[in-house]
Parts: structure tokens; sequence; C-alpha cells
């Protein structure tokens, strides 16, 4: 098992075969979840803090789960509350925090790069909850563990990701994921939501779902940001659900098995047809939420051995 | 007062030449020049660098304001660690140098504490906010070297023909930031795969020549004489050359980054590399090169921007814009000439000669009567540059740990040394 990282930034700066001990690991917790006692120790001892500086429910209560199943001791601080109102700056809330001597720090932010940011700033291992628009890499990894179990692997299959990638860090984490593991990337939207220089890649962009979904073996959606949209992308979005919502018609163009995946939280009616998305056959999205617990797990047991080899706790690096 | 400068290597931008010689100086101007050995013995040069000191367009001194980020004597004392002997300064300080009053304060603190000449620059519109000229008249009158908002763009077409005319009738030099304010609005980067990835919030360079587009429109409509900022990508240099060859009275600069960094060298975050435009692609840098070398673009300058560190240690997106680079300027623009893309006179030409003329001073040449503001280095000497070393207060320079060629031996500010501090 290979994982020499100690902070977990994004995918990108990830090993092939890291990613593979992760998902390795999750597999197993995601098994171990299903039982009815969970009494597994292995972040006894170690405090996780999960400092969220944007709004959070599902990946703020998916952290705080994984830690409490392995033992960790969980603290959550929503951020937008407190001290940021009164000019704290975020290299400040980190040495503050730091001080406190954390074992593993959760974080989102609404800017890009800020994790990068603060990881500089601190002693303890950092996860990346999700910055701007640059990396959200659990939710990849969740996405791989998913559809690793759906396919039986993760190479050589084709992968659709549709939607608002211009304002998505989902859609950067899994472009360096599957890319990492060979796998065939498109990407579907409005040419308004592709970001610039997507074509340079190593993917294949279309701004027509039917030929776009050609054929794949994954369709994932993105959820339509409206709150990182500044001014309008589209017109509209019933035009936008008539031309790139998900719905029955449309994912007849993919193959006959191809699975439906979202990040959540979704728009049902904007990017994706409610009876679609409830489909057991089709849908994977509950799965999807159930592997972010186990692949969390993997994350941070993964970063805590690290940190044992490095550093004994409370001792400055 | 006389001395001679013997066995130097001159560096003489008008004549694009680049020979041993010798150099006299008496009253504080340069009275003869000659090749080879000299007649009498002097400051003996070892052959280094002579050249004439450099006149950078655009250097952001923070007084009156902001001094805790740089004040007249660092920023002096930087600029003659620097070579450079002139320092145009910006009006983008607080408050906006835009009123006679605010330009007797700057004109009084420089001379008291700058050891190389200052050329204080004055705002075009009040405030800098684009609406009303200011006293173009006065500001004239009492030195403004040139009129500008720095990097607000003034929005309203209207407001800027007005200034443009008023301007035009006076002789001012109008000095624009061409960038489309709308299509630039919060850009960060240069739009592109790297960009994109990064997630950051982008820019295309096309923003950059639609506000040439407008500006040389309303030039030609005005017959101003206008001089661009930083023209830092491709898409802008055929409408610059274009309205050169038609006749208008345009120049254009670069910022010594965009020559020497590109978009890449932001890797993850680093905010010391935030420039205002954003760093450019390779291909754009490489065109902006050879602009400088043809003479498309006319001049290098450091675009001084001193930042306190808390202005820098914030998210990419959120983080001040800008880097210090009086003292950086040389050095980085010598890697250009160690990289073969430029010979020290061109060098010397778009960093000394045209910024000076552009502004009508009468320096920056080696000729005979001309000031003596000369800088002497060797171009090869090798250091790796520690940003706690400089003189500026502000250390936010994108060069930290870089390894770098040329150092300054000593400069001279009419004929008076002023670097290093003890000769």
């Amino acid at each position: 098992m290979t994982f020499r990282q100690k902070h977990l930034l994004g995918i990108e700066p990830l090993h092939p075969d890291e990613i593979r001990s992760i998902l390795d690991l999750a597999d197993k917790y995601a098994d171990q979840n299903r039982l009815p006692v969970q009494n597994e120790k292995v972040l006894a001892g170690l405090t996780q803090v999960n400092m969220f500086f944007e709004n959070s429910t599902r990946t703020l209560a998916s952290f705080e789960l994984a830690g409490k199943r392995l033992g960790a001791t969980v603290m959550n601080m929503a951020m937008q509350a407190s001290s940021i109102k009164k000019g704290e700056t975020l290299v400040d809330t980190a040495l503050t925090l730091n001080a406190m001597h954390p074992d593993l720090l959760v974080v989102r932010h609404p800017h890009s790069g800020a994790v990068n940011l603060l990881a500089e700033k601190v002693n303890c291992a950092v996860l990346n909850a999700g910055d701007g628009r640059h990396e959200h890499p659990t939710q990849a990894l969740l996405d791989a563990l998913t559809i690793r179990r759906e396919k039986g692997r993760l190479h050589r299959l084709s992968v659709a990701i549709c939607g608002d990638i211009a304002h998505s860090r989902v859609a950067r984490s899994n472009i360096h994921l599957l890319g990492k593991m060979e796998n065939r990337i498109r990407l579907i939207a409005p040419p308004t939501l592709i970001p610039a220089g997507a074509a340079n890649w190593g993917v294949e962009v279309f701004d027509d779902m039917a030929e776009g979904l050609k054929g794949v073996d994954v369709v994932m959606m993105l959820r339509l940001q409206k709150e990182r949209m500044d001014g309008a992308f589209i017109p509209s979005t019933r035009e936008y659900y008539h031309r790139f919502g998900l719905d029955a018609a449309k994912l007849a163009h993919a193959k006959d098995d191809a699975i439906v995946m979202h990040p959540g939280p979704m728009n049902r009616g904007v990017e994706i047809d409610g009876t679609l998305a409830d489909d057991i056959h089709r849908s994977v999205i509950q799965e999807q939420v159930e592997m972010g617990v186990a692949v969390r797990m993997a994350a941070m047991e993964l970063l805590a051995r690290n940190l044992q080899v490095d550093q004994p706790k409370g001792v400055m690096a | 007062m006389t001395h001679i400068f013997t066995n130097a290597r001159l560096i003489n931008p008008e004549t694009q030449t680049d020979k041993l010689g010798w150099l006299r100086v008496s009253n504080g101007k340069i009275t003869e020049t000659g090749a080879g050995d000299a007649p009498e013995s002097g400051i003996d040069c070892n052959g280094k660098c002579l050249a004439p000191g450099i006149v950078d367009i655009g250097v952001k001194v923070s007084e009156p304001g902001e001094r805790h980020k740089e004040s007249f004597r660092s920023a002096g004392l930087a600029a003659a660690a620097g070579g450079v002997t002139t320092m145009v300064t910006r009006p983008d300080t607080m408050p906006a140098i835009d009123t006679p009053e605010v330009l007797e304060f700057v004109t009084r603190r420089a001379n008291e504490d700058a050891p190389v000449r200052v050329r204080p620059m004055s705002a075009l519109t009040r405030e800098r906010q684009g609406r009303e000229m200011v006293e173009i008249g006065f500001m004239l009158d009492a030195g403004a070297a040139a009129f500008t908002d720095c990097d607000n763009v003034v929005a309203d077409n209207r407001v800027l023909s007005r200034c443009m005319t008023y301007a035009r009738s006076l002789g001012a030099l109008v000095i624009g930031h061409p960038q489309d304010p709308g299509l630039s609005k919060g850009g960060a980067a240069t739009s592109g795969g790297f960009a994109s990835l990064r997630g950051l919030p982008s820019v295309s360079p096309m923003a950059e020549r639609m506000g040439l587009d407008r500006d040389l429109a309303l030039v030609e409509m005005t017959n101003v004489r206008y001089h661009a900022d930083q023209i830092t990508s491709a898409r802008s240099l055929p409408p610059l050359a274009r309205a050169k060859a038609n006749g208008l009275d345009v120049t254009a600069g670069i910022s010594i980054h965009h020559l020497t960094l590109n978009e890449l060298d932001v890797g993850d975050f680093r905010t010391f590399f935030k420039v205002k435009p954003p760093l450019r692609s390779e291909d754009d840098r490489l065109a902006m090169v050879q602009a400088v070398a043809d003479g498309t673009i006319d001049i290098i300058s450091s675009m001084h921007t001193p930042q306190d560190e808390e202005s820098k240690r914030l998210p990419f997106e959120e983080a001040a814009s800008g880097a210090v680079a009086l003292e950086t300027l040389l050095p980085a623009a010598l890697r250009l000439y160690h990289a073969g893309a430029l010979t020290l006179p061109q060098l010397f030409r778009a960093m000394s000669l045209n910024p000076s003329q552009r502004l009508g001073l009468n320096t920056g040449s080696l000729t005979k009567g001309a000031p003596a503001d000369l800088v002497l280095f060797d171009p090869d000497a090798p250091f790796v540059l520690d940003r706690f070393k400089l003189h500026s207060k502000s250390k936010n320079t994108p060069f930290d740990g870089a390894r770098m060629q040329g150092k300054v031996l000593g400069t001279w500010v009419g004929g008076r040394s002023v670097f290093p501090v003890n000769t």
C-alpha cells in the first residue's frame, strides 16, 4: 500500500497507486459500515477539526461521521458565523487553531487555493473538503469508488461529465482522477459553462447531450451552481433543462447499463429528471453518499498513519 | 568637479553600440567619451558595463497614505541599488495625486528623502474615479510628468475623450491601462487551461486588446500623446503596430515580469506572482520579447508595486496584485540578454533612452551634454536573490530564491554617487 502525502489538498498531486490505496481501504470500510456494530479505533486519541467557511450539510455530516466511526474526537467549526466576521484573516485563524494541536483539519473554503495556503501554515494533516472551483478530492474519490464497485473496474471506461463544469471543483477533481486512471472523459455543457482551455486537458468537449452521451459507461451530472455565477451564463433554467437536463430520452444514447451519478444536492427538473434520479436501476446517487463516508474514513486513516511517522503529537515540525 | 570612468564597456542605446572606452563627467554632465584607453586614470571599471541610468515609468511609492509599504527613502534606496536613476511615480496613492497641493507634497518628500531623481505623475481624473478631469494645466505647472489613472480604466468614453482633447492642447502625455473593464472584472489570472484547472477567476487577453482598440480610436480622434502602460499579449501587437504606422503619437510599455515570467509560475497559488494584468502564456511572453527587440514595444518598466505581507497572505483571488521590482529590474532584464533575445543596447533603449525621450527628459543616453545619470554593472555576476535583503520596505518579489545574473556595482545621479552608499 502506497500513500506518501502529508495532506490531501487535491487529486492532482496524487499518484495512481495512492488513489488505489485509498480506494482499497475505503472498499473495506464500505463493507464494514454496513455491519450493525461500529467499533473501529484507528483514530482514537486524535482530534479532527472540521472548519467550514462555506455552507455544507452533506459533506460536513459525512466527514463528521467518518471521524467518529474511527474513534477520533471531532469538532465542527462553522466559520461563516465566527471570527471571519470580526476581520481575522484566514492565516490567523489557521494559526490560532494550530495552537490547539489538532491532528486532522478538514477545510472547505469559497476561494480556490485557500486550503493550500492554510496547509502551509499548520502542522497537522489538512484535508480539502472543497476550495472554490479548484478541487474537491474526496468527492472524486467517492465517485471513483462508486464506479469501481458498479462497473468492476476504474479504467478504460467512457465517462461523461455534464453541466456546470466552469464552476465545479467536483468536475476538476474528477477530470484529474479519471484521467490518471486512464479513462476517456467527455465534457458536455453549453459553451458558457465550459472553462477556457478545457480542450487542452485531454478530454473531449461537446455541447450536445445526444452526441456527447453516445456509448458512455458513466454519466456524471453536475449541479447548476447559481451561487457561484456572476451574471447569467444560460438564458433560463427551462431552456437549460430542455437542452442539457438528463432524462430517459437523453440517457438512451448512453450504453444500456450506463450509471447515473450526481454529487448532490440535486436540482430536480433543472439538471436531472426526478424520476430518473430515483431509478434504482440507473441512478447510484445514494451509493455515492454511502461511499463518501467510507472514502473519508480511508483518507483520514492514511493521513493519520503518515502523521504518526512524521511527527509525534504536540511536537512542532 | 570632474571624474573619468576608464576601461568601461560603454552601453550606448542611442548609437546601439557596446564598446570598450572611457567617459568623462564634469559638473554633473557627460562631457566627453572615447574608445579604447583613457587619456588619464580615473574610476577603473575593469571592463564592466557602464550604461545610462534607468528611467522607470510607473513606480508606486506608497506616499502619501501607506508609508509602511514604501517611502521615498526606501524606494529611492532600492532604485539606487537597482541602477534606476529616475523614478516616474504613480498617482494611485491614498489620496490620489490629483491636486497641485498633493503633487507639491510628493515633490517635497521626494526631494528630501530620495537619492535618485523623482518625476511624479498626476491622476487623469479626480480621485481616479473616471468622472472629472484633474486640473491638467496646474498639474503640468507643478511638474507632473504624465497623466494616468493607473489601473482604474476610465470607462466612460466621453470623459476620456474630453480629458484627451484637453491634454492635447497642453501637450500633456496621457498614459492608459488598456483593459476592457467589463471583460476583465474580477480576473486574477489569464484565461486558459492552467487558470481553469486552478479554478481561478480569469480574464481573456482579448480584454487588453479591446481596451487598446478603444484607446487608439480616441487617440485618433483627439491626437493626444498617448502611452499604453502595459501591453502584454500578442493579440494587442497588430493594432499597436498599425497605430504607429499611421503616425499616431503612440508608445507602449511592458513590465519586466511579463517579459520574464509566465502564467505557470503561479504554481500552487503563489500570490507574489499575482500582478496586473495577470501573467500571460509562454507564447505571449515570447511574442513580447520579440516586440521589444523590434521596437513595437518601446519601454520596459518595473511596475514596482509594494504590498505588505498581510495583503499577499490571502487566498489568491483575494490577495493584492503587484510586485516590488526596482532592484530586480536590471538582473531580470539581463536574463533576456543572457538568453540571447536582446542585446544590452536594446535593453537600455527600452529602459533608459525611450522612457526619457517619451517624457521629454534629457537623460537616458551617453551623449555629450546629457546629465551623468549612470549605472555600472557586472552583467555576469551570479547571485541568489534573498527578498529580505531588498531595500524596499515591502518584500513582495516573485524572484525570491531565484538564481540571477547581473549585479549593480555603482549608480550615479548627476555625477554624484548614490550607490553603493559609502563611496
